[in-house]
């Protein structure tokens, strides 16, 4: 089975978000970007199908391939899930903003080429926090979709994903081609090694354009202000736990 | 060759990766191996278990056949960390302290000694400096004598970094007595052997810093070392050992800009908290531009260093940089450290906010593997053509 991975650049989550003065957006300029976390745990699960591990047998998967949408310097975060184990990428060279639905539709149009058995996606993107491409891409497909899930095992042509749902797990079985998205708890993603980094130099990437997938990626969402959060109020001390209780029943809290 | 200033995409890779590791061991756990003196055990495994003790060394024998730009770009992440010389020695003579080996070694030695280094099956240390010697290489006094089987080596080593948990010993010791040599470094030879504990007594120096990779005083008595852990040519040794210490001052440099680093990354940030007077101390001049000058200094003492580096990297003489690098990053981190306990106040002396040991730490890279006043003897006298002092 070949398995599908987007992975996305993103501004790395150790670094704090500062809102550009003018409300337009978050500034980027000379940060560090990394793979969406979400995106990296797809790829350790995709890895582990094709190494064994995880509770997979080696060979589940048959090939692994990376894909990101977005400007030249994706094909680094491409680089890295080489480097984590995946066999070959897919740069689509896009500037600027590409929504969900562009996002999807371009996955879309890859997945009709590749036709691999399972796409696995982060559950969301850490910079726009959408949760939207994998259901979308499931909607275009007309595939079966496991979102949220903490556990996959693949058994008897049948994929089983134990999901992450309020309250509890829910576990669905879903036929394949199919359509997967990660939550956090699902593995903890590897470091690569230095023998891996030098071995992902030599994969090939494959470059497209949203023309050659036919598909217009032209933003259909206006964004109207970007604000950093209301600043945090200042904590208070209480001496005993009276002095807490009755602090919260004041602030309506209990 | 053209000296980079953005990294590679391979270049950032590296730096990515080793940062995540080096993330797992953060200030709390190199405060305890200081206190401990525990050796960074698990740290070193990680890094073994990725590579990159293999970083510089040629792919025939497992390693990545990479630079000493990527090989000091990785060294500085991992002190920049926060790790310090405390991460940074515990792998240091790993990188490029078996470089005779590669340069000199048969294609058997190479493949016996250096891929159980890669692994970290074998942990080597380096003993040259002797207590009756120092910086004059030349004058040393332990002897190797030449037996049937191959020699027996006789005499005292001090400072002999990581002897403790070594198990091979990269050795200089005459083999021609200095008065019958053609040159004084001449008749000095290089070994790499076993560290055979019932002829080597190790016993550790109490020391300011770096508790946690220890040094040691070597008595070494009838040391049998078979013909075939002779490195190179016998009488070439010291000739051989130059060969390392290019790489090895470059390397020395980057890291001390790298715990330079950390120290300036905590006191701009404790000097954005740190309220008195109604504003944080940081809005104060007289705090700030100490940490400017110290980041100025960091960033021009970097350049040199990569480009020690970059030279070497293309097979050019790079001894005037790697001195300089060695020197420029040894001050700029020692200053970088000094300003971050200063900003601090008070608490830069308690060991709770981390910098005084940083600021230990900074001085082995003023001290070692040679001294500020020999490096500026190299440049006066290689650079600037004066007459040798000494
Ligand atoms: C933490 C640490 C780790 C070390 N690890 C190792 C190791 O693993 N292996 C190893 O072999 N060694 C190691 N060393 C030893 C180190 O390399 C030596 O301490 C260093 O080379 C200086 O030698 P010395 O201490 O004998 O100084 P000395 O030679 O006694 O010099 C003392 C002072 O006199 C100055 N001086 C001497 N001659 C001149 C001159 N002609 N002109 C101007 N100034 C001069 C020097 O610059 C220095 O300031 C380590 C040292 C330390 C502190």
């Amino acid at each position: 089975m070949k398995v599908l991975v987007p992975v996305k650049r993103v501004l790395d989550y150790n670094l704090k978000v500062r809102v550009k003065a003018d409300g337009t957006g978050v500034d980027l300029s000379n940060l560090k970007m990394s793979m969406n976390p979400f995106d990296e745990i797809a790829v350790e699960e995709a890895v582990r199908m094709k190494e064994g591990g995880g509770g997979h047998p080696a060979g589940t998967a048959t090939e692994v391939v990376a894909i990101s949408i977005g400007p030249e310097q994706a094909q680094e975060t491409i680089r890295t899930a080489l480097a984590m184990g995946a066999d070959r990428g897919i740069l689509v060279k896009a500037e600027g903003e590409v929504e969900p639905l562009a996002v999807a539709k371009l996955l879309k149009a890859i997945v009709d080429a590749e036709q691999p058995g399972l796409v696995i996606l982060g559950k969301q993107a850490i910079d726009d926090d959408s949760n939207q491409v994998g259901q979308m891409l499931a909607a275009l497909l007309d595939w079966p979709q496991a979102t949220f899930a903490s556990k996959i095992v693949v058994a008897g042509g049948k994929i089983n994903v134990t999901r992450e749902i309020d309250g509890g797990l829910q576990t669905l079985s879903l036929e394949t081609p199919a359509i997967v998205t990660t939550d956090l708890r699902l593995n903890e993603p590897r470091y690569a090694s230095l023998p891996n980094i030098m071995k992902a130099k030599k994969k090939p990437i494959d470059a497209k354009t949203p023309a050659d997938l036919g598909v217009d990626v032209a933003p259909r969402l206006t964004v109207v202000k970007v604000a950093d959060p209301p600043k945090r109020q200042g904590g208070a001390k209480v001496k005993t736990v009276q002095d807490l209780v009755a602090g919260l029943k004041a602030a309506g809290v209990i | 060759m053209t000296l980079a200033i953005e990294l590679t995409e391979a270049q950032a890779a590296i730096k990515d990766a080793v940062e995540k590791i080096c993330a797992k061991y953060d200030d709390r756990y190199w405060a305890h191996t200081d206190e401990t003196g525990e050796f960074p055990e698990p740290f070193v495994a990680d890094m073994a278990a990725g590579g990159w003790l293999g970083v510089a060394m040629p792919e025939e024998v497992g390693g990545a056949g990479l630079g000493l730009t990527e090989a000091a770009l990785m060294m500085q992440v991992v002190a920049a960390s926060g790790a310090g010389f405390s991460g940074a020695s515990a792998i240091h003579l790993n990188i490029f302290g078996l470089m005779p080996i590669v340069k000199f070694g048969t294609v058997e030695q190479k493949k016996r000694f250096l891929p159980p280094v890669i692994s970290g099956a074998d942990k080597a240390c380096f003993a040259v400096t002797e207590p009756n010697s120092g910086l004059d290489t030349a004058s040393l006094e332990t002897r190797a004598e030449r037996t049937n089987s191959g020699y027996v080596i006789t005499g005292r080593k001090i400072w002999t970094t990581n002897a403790q948990r070594a198990s091979k010993m990269l050795i200089i010791a005459r083999t021609t007595p200095k008065d019958q040599a053609k040159k004084p470094t001449d008749g000095l030879s290089l070994f790499y052997t076993n560290f055979n504990r019932t002829r080597i007594e190790a016993n550790p120096i109490p020391k300011m810093g770096r508790k946690a990779v220890e040094c040691n005083t070597l008595f070494i008595d009838g040391l049998e070392v078979p013909k075939e852990d002779l490195i190179g040519e016998e009488g070439k040794g010291f000739q051989i050992l130059l060969t390392g210490l290019n790489p090895e001052r470059t390397l020395i440099g980057a890291e001390a800009v790298g715990l330079g680093r950390a120290a300036l990354a905590r006191a701009a940030q404790y000097s954005q908290e740190r309220v008195v007077f109604g504003r944080p101390i940081g809005q104060n001049q007289g705090v700030a531009h100490p940490l400017a000058k110290a980041w100025a200094e960091l960033e021009a003492a970097d350049l040199v260093c990569f480009k020690a580096a970059a030279l070497y990297d293309a097979g050019k003489e790079s001894g005037a940089y790697a001195n300089a690098a060695k020197y420029l990053g040894g001050e700029a981190g020692f200053n970088a450290c000094e300003a971050a306990v200063m900003a601090h106040g008070g608490m830069g002396y308690a060991k709770e906010y981390f910098v005084e040991r940083y600021f230990r730490e900074a001085m082995i890279a003023r001290l070692v593997p040679v001294s500020r006043e020999m490096i500026l003897n190299y440049i006066a006298e290689r650079v600037l053509g004066l007459p040798k002092s000494y």
